[in-house]
């Protein structure tokens, strides 16, 4: 049981900030664009706050897979410089945790479009 | 066919009304809890190897991949269109808002288009997270001098 439960709290949580989303969508006229920036801004705020951690320790994957996640990690990356340089990590350590993200994504992105034909043209 | 605008908007309405939010929020839930689950279990395969923080980064990254691939191959969209949120919410919509913004531009050339229009999500995500983050630091450094 020890073993599946992290996961059940994953699925659990994970699901339950994409129904948020959904929810979201469907019933204000919120763009998947706005969503997105909404989920990383609340993502920093909650950071922020402390609170997010609790659930990053409570459901592992379920709450940093999200982009609320990727909020978490810049806000927890600015603290951090913040401990260390100061004011000057203010705004070096957001773009350094997302670092990884962000790159992954560039590169991915432009190899797709070096690879692949855009196949819901015509 | 021609067909006027007001037509139309009954049309669209009509088709739109056939996804009712509750079905939509069932299938954003299972899709987007069974994305986690995954990266969960990626996550505990690359902790055998790596720090936990490492671990966390190549979730990340495999995740990243594969939405990238997906959307590559244009099966991302086909799932997409199901999933709703239970794919935007992961970070494998982050990916396919890339790289469907890298591969639409493709036709205009690889510097202004490509090079220019891969930020069109990814610009919006990166430019508030990155000052909401900014602000916090500022906040937070007050914070600290003052206690």
């Amino acid at each position: 049981m020890d073993i599946i439960l992290p996961y059940i709290w994953a699925f659990l949580v994970g699901g339950l900030l994409c129904v948020i989303a959904q929810i979201l969508i469907d019933k204000t006229k919120l763009t998947p664009a706005r969503i997105l920036v909404s989920y990383v801004v609340a993502g920093v705020i909650l950071g922020g706050c402390g609170i997010y951690k609790y659930l990053i320790d409570f459901a592992g994957a379920g709450a940093s897979t999200p982009l609320t996640g990727f909020g978490y990690l810049i806000a927890k990356g600015i603290r951090e410089e913040v401990d260390k340089n100061g004011l000057m990590g203010a705004l070096t350590g957001g773009i350094s945790a997302a670092a990884a993200g962000i790159a992954a994504a560039l590169i991915f992105g432009l190899l797709a479009a070096i690879c692949f034909r855009d196949k819901r043209k015509r | 066919m021609q067909i006027d605008k007001k037509s139309y908007q009954k049309y669209a309405d009509a088709r739109a009304q056939k996804s009712p939010c509750a079905k939509n929020c069932i299938n954003a839930f299972l899709y987007g809890g069974f994305i986690c689950v995954i990266a969960q279990g990626l996550k505990n395969l690359y902790m055998m190897f790596l720090t936990e923080k490492d671990a966390a980064t190549l979730v990340s990254v495999t995740l990243i991949f594969i939405a990238a691939l997906l959307t590559g191959i244009g099966v991302f969209d086909r799932i997409a269109k199901h999933a709703g949120a239970g794919t935007l919410v992961p970070i494998t919509g982050f990916s396919n808002a890339v790289a469907s913004s890298a591969l639409d531009a493709k036709g205009e050339g690889f510097i202004l288009g490509v090079g220019a229009k891969i930020f069109t999500i990814a610009g919006p995500v990166i430019l508030y997270g990155i000052t909401a983050g900014a602000i916090y630091g500022v906040i937070y450094y007050i914070i600290t001098l003052i206690l």
